[in-house]
């Protein structure tokens, strides 16, 4: 099994030569759908080159990388991050629209910034370094 | 470090959410968190996600929220200021002004926050709320992934393996010193704040350490 950590989570994953995989795992793991069309997420497709689909399986650290996503692999390749797109980290923010995210309180409770619409919030961050 | 804050603000529509930056994981931080007894969120980011989501370089950096969830002003320097630049390296303290100007300069920044919580002042209209916003650049996104990868890797025992992936990061993001304190300090506890961090403080010349919000 290969390991692949994503942005807000990680997966395990049957892989061979790098990230090819079943288009299901690939729905799983980053979330977009293989179709005749191309690899699409809800109606937006991106077309795929032919050495990048085979068979049912995708090449998805071929796809990442065309999507302007970071692709990086420990020695053994047996551990991978796909790191987010700078294009899409920037359409983010520049929306103004405060990134949701759920972190851990100390007590290991689950916690979400949007459980707080209604109030000011101010976050900041701290470090005991 | 919010509680006073919080307090005095609770009842006005407010919350604290304070984020530990924290990849040594939780148990680095739970002491502060449970000697702070604070009754506002204390969450505890291991891989860092917070400073990916946001693009945040170094603690302590706020962003204020509205009650819409949107953002009014972007990441800047929570109360910190560079005073401690100035500092006398034996005996680790600062001169009696530098030490006031510090704290007036944190109370000034508590004020503006009061006073955004109260009458909505310090908002920033959204062009200028996104012309503050830091840009996520090609070399930025894929040290956050090296960061993300070298978290991991140290998690699961490989450590040296994890400070090169976390040193590749620092290299390609010299500007975030959340990335280099970790990758330093996860080496050994103190280096983080050792003569090597004074070294990359002085090679900032006139540039800030911690860059003064524009309140």
């Amino acid at each position: 099994m290969t390991k692949i950590l994503t942005a807000l989570t990680e997966h395990d994953v049957a892989t061979h030569d790098g990230l090819w995989m079943s288009a299901a795992d690939a729905e799983r793991v980053i979330g977009w759908v293989l179709k005749p069309e191309g690899m699409c997420w809800a109606d937006a497709c991106v077309p795929m080159p032919a050495a990048s689909v085979a068979g049912g399986e995708v090449d998805v650290a071929a796809f990442w990388k065309k999507l302007g996503g970071p692709v990086i692999a420990s020695d053994d390749r047996m551990v991978w991050a796909l790191g987010s797109a700078p294009e899409e980290r920037n359409a983010a923010l520049e929306g103004l629209e405060a990134p949701d995210f759920t972190l851990p309180d100390v007590d290991g409770l689950p916690r979400t910034l949007s459980q707080l619409r209604g109030r000011k919030v101010f976050l900041a961050t701290w470090a005991s370094w | 470090m919010w509680q006073h804050l919080y307090d005095e603000l609770k009842d006005k529509g407010f919350m604290v959410v304070a984020v530990a930056e924290e990849s040594r994981g939780a148990d680095h931080a739970r002491p502060w968190i449970e000697q702070a007894k604070s009754s506002y969120w204390q969450l505890i980011d291991t891989e860092h996600r917070l400073s990916d989501l946001y693009n945040l370089v170094n603690v302590p950096q706020a962003i204020w929220i509205d009650e819409e969830g949107r953002i009014v002003r972007p990441p800047e320097t929570a109360g910190s200021t560079d005073h401690f630049r100035r500092m006398d390296l034996k005996t680790k303290t600062m001169s009696p002004q530098d030490q006031a100007e510090r704290l007036a300069a944190r109370e000034a920044y508590l004020d503006a926050v009061r006073a955004w919580v109260r009458t909505g002042q310090h908002a920033l209209p959204s062009g200028m709320a996104r012309a503050g916003l830091p840009r996520v650049t090609p070399e930025i996104a894929e040290a956050r992934a090296h960061f993300r990868l070298g978290v991991w890797l140290r998690q699961h025992g490989r450590t040296a393996e994890g400070d090169r992936q976390m040193a590749e990061a620092s290299r390609l993001y010299p500007e975030s010193w959340s990335m280099w304190r970790q990758a330093a300090d996860l080496d050994e506890v103190g280096k983080a704040s050792g003569p090597e961090f004074w070294a990359r403080v002085q090679a900032l010349g006139d540039r800030p350490y911690y860059p003064p919000p524009k309140l």
